[in-house]
């Protein structure tokens, strides 16, 4: 470790400068954090499947990388894999395909699109979203809980005195069957809970802190790749605009819900929200500034005034959009950029929020040394200038050579130091 | 008349372009000229797309348009409705990769440009693309992939073609977001496109007709 330095000490001086980045103050040098995805696994040699059976394996490859790389954050492996796999194979889980299940040992999982929310739905969604939710979704996406879509209408147990006969809809046997299998489930997903709140602790003590260990989503991309799917969202924007706005604005205070109280628990102030269907092809600007951003805008400002650093994950190309995603209070939020251009959202952006990113995840992958290390000097002396900036790669760390990301941290501590 | 559901299309207005065509059928107007008329519409469209006036939503909901009125107006052609094609393209996402938004413009900008293309959908394995190939006599193979891990995908499945005696029969385009000449040599493709107007002069180049 360190010299002379505590691991309390390491962390609080990581969290600092982080913190001064975020701020737009200037830190004692960049910050450095790789974001790592598989490459946890790639790195110590386990496969993607087993990082998502074995929860052991899987939080020993994150602890040995992150030792061995010692990153100013690492990345919660809670935002890699959102749910394991045992869990995932006891509901029998439909819009994912994971190793082992649909794709091969060696890959990692992919998103199966769907109109799991058909358009005729809206209504009853935004009407009340818990009980569709609980009757019609989940039946849908979790193999296992289709039996719940016989339960009654959720809000006929307002009538107290006879409510309590609407449980015996519990007691049908298929019903019966999914609650038992959503308890087991429940039971195996405090067991990989407890490692991770275990691994997460150990690194803490030892020094490191996590990017983040909440998750919220923008309102738009809930609705798109979650319920509607890409091409029905795509279609709602001309054919039901209006409901696709509400049904937006109805998600928009859960999505803020559930990021405000997860990075509570966890002590960790910043929230991860990875954008999807908002980038520069996917929609025109109008569309971006009608459909996408008025939710988002709100998701972020809402997680600022409770205190919290959102951190936006901005997939694919914004380069178009900046401006308009200017309007936020400055100093409070993280914009990691993955294809657009940061020279120019450091001028566009510069003086309102931090900026993360930079170093292409190809380069990682097919470059050396020497080239990551050009790469990051420019970065460092472009965008790193007067703070501001989170050295980064562009996307998630699947693949990379090591010694590439070795370049990338070590030279960043070296050559990323002001004053 | 027909200006008016070139421009509906075009233009995105879906009801108009529907009110149109059931009143154009009902002036007793032959239904081959109605399916013209859209598909010189979706040129307008696929220009569009190029000058990047238009985006994935406007191509998927003009499709999706196009789809309505194809099935308003089948049922009432009195005669073949081919339409004279450049070329025939078999195209698909390699196995191991579920993606298709990218694929889907691909086809869609082929179709529109003249091409007839047969669409594989996601995970295809490598022997499909044979089988199809051989079966449609196809000049042109795309194969799709998003994630890295479809490069590995791509070159096996090209090793495929080359076992089946099909590669000097054809030209192969691979495509995806990831997608460089380095990957390109590695799988042993012909050539590559991070779009899909580089998907459509490729086969106008390769079908020799620029």
């Amino acid at each position: 470790m360190i010299a002379g330095k505590t691991p309390e000490e390491l962390f609080q001086e990581r969290s600092k400068r982080v913190e001064d980045a975020v701020q737009l103050k200037v830190p004692d040098r960049v910050p450095v954090a790789p974001n790592f995805g598989f490459f946890y696994a790639k790195y110590t040699g386990i496969t993607p499947e087993e990082a998502h059976y074995d929860y052991d394996k899987w939080a020993m490859a994150v602890k040995k990388t992150v030792i061995d790389f010692q990153p100013d954050m690492y990345t919660s492996p809670r935002m890699i894999l959102l749910a394991p796999g045992p869990v995932l194979d006891m509901v029998d889980f439909k819009q994912i395909k994971w190793p082992g299940h649909g794709v091969s040992p060696n890959h990692s999982f992919q998103f199966v699109e769907g109109e799991y929310m058909k358009a005729e739905e809206y209504d009853a969604f935004i009407e009340d979203p818990s009980d569709y939710i609980i009757r019609t979704y989940l039946p849908r996406i979790y193999g296992a809980l289709e039996p719940l879509k016989m339960l009654p209408p959720l809000r006929s147990m307002m009538v107290g005195y006879a409510a309590v006969h609407l449980t015996a809809a519990l007691a049908r046997p298929e019903v019966a069957n999914a609650l038992e299998t959503l308890s087991k489930a429940g039971a195996e997903s405090l067991r990989w809970r407890s490692i991770m709140d275990s691994l997460q602790e150990e690194l803490t003590g030892m020094g490191f802190p996590s990017c983040a260990q909440s998750i919220a989503v923008a309102p738009y991309d809930v609705i798109g790749d979650f319920l509607r799917g890409t091409r029905g969202v795509m279609l709602d924007m001309y054919r039901r605009p209006d409901k696709l706005i509400e049904a937006s604005e109805k998600v928009l205070p859960m999505q803020l819900q559930a990021g405000v109280f997860i990075a509570k628990r966890s002590g960790n102030p910043r929230v991860y929200i990875p954008l999807h269907k908002g980038a520069d092809g996917f929609m025109s600007l109008e569309q971006f500034k009608t459909f996408y951003w008025p939710t988002l805008k709100k998701l972020i400002t809402g997680l600022i005034d409770e205190g919290l650093t959102p951190w936006l994950f901005i997939e694919g190309d914004y380069t178009s959009r900046l401006e308009t995603i200017r309007d936020i209070p400055k100093g409070k939020a993280i914009y990691h950029f993955e294809l657009t251009d940061l020279f120019k959202a450091k001028e566009i952006l510069g003086d309102v929020v931090c900026i993360r990113g930079g170093v292409p995840n190809s380069l990682l992958c097919t470059g050396t040394p020497q080239e990551v290390k050009d790469c990051c000097k420019k970065l460092i002396d472009v965008v790193g200038r007067g703070g501001g900036f989170i050295m980064d790669s562009g996307a998630v760390i699947d693949e990379a050579k090591p010694e590439n990301i070795k370049a990338m941290v070590d030279f960043t501590k070296e050559y990323g130091v002001y004053g | 008349m027909a200006e008016d559901l070139v421009k509906a299309i075009a233009d995105l207005h879906e009801e108009e372009a529907l009110r149109i065509v059931e009143e154009r059928l009902s002036a007793g107007e032959d239904a081959f000229k109605i399916l013209a008329d859209s598909r010189n519409a979706m040129e307008i469209v696929g220009k569009r797309f190029e000058n990047r006036e238009y985006f994935v939503p406007d191509l998927v909901y003009s499709g999706e348009i196009l789809q309505e009125i194809t099935a308003i107006v089948k049922p009432k052609l009195t005669r073949a409705t081919e339409f004279e094609r450049l070329g025939k393209v078999v195209i698909g996402t390699v196995a191991g990769d579920i993606h298709d938004i990218g694929k889907n413009i691909v086809t869609f900008m082929l179709d529109i440009n003249g091409f007839e293309v047969y669409d594989l959908g996601i995970d295809v394995p490598a022997q499909k693309f044979v089988e199809k190939t051989e079966e449609t006599q196809a000049k042109i193979i795309g194969l799709s992939g998003l994630l890295t891990l479809a490069f590995e995908s791509m070159k096996e499945t090209i090793e495929v073609i080359k076992d089946s005696g099909l590669r000097d029969k054809v030209k192969i385009m691979i495509g995806g977001g990831q997608i460089n000449d380095e990957v390109r040599k590695y799988t042993g493709a012909d050539a590559y496109g991070t779009d899909a107007m580089r998907a459509v002069s490729l086969a106008k180049e390769w079908m020799g007709n620029k």
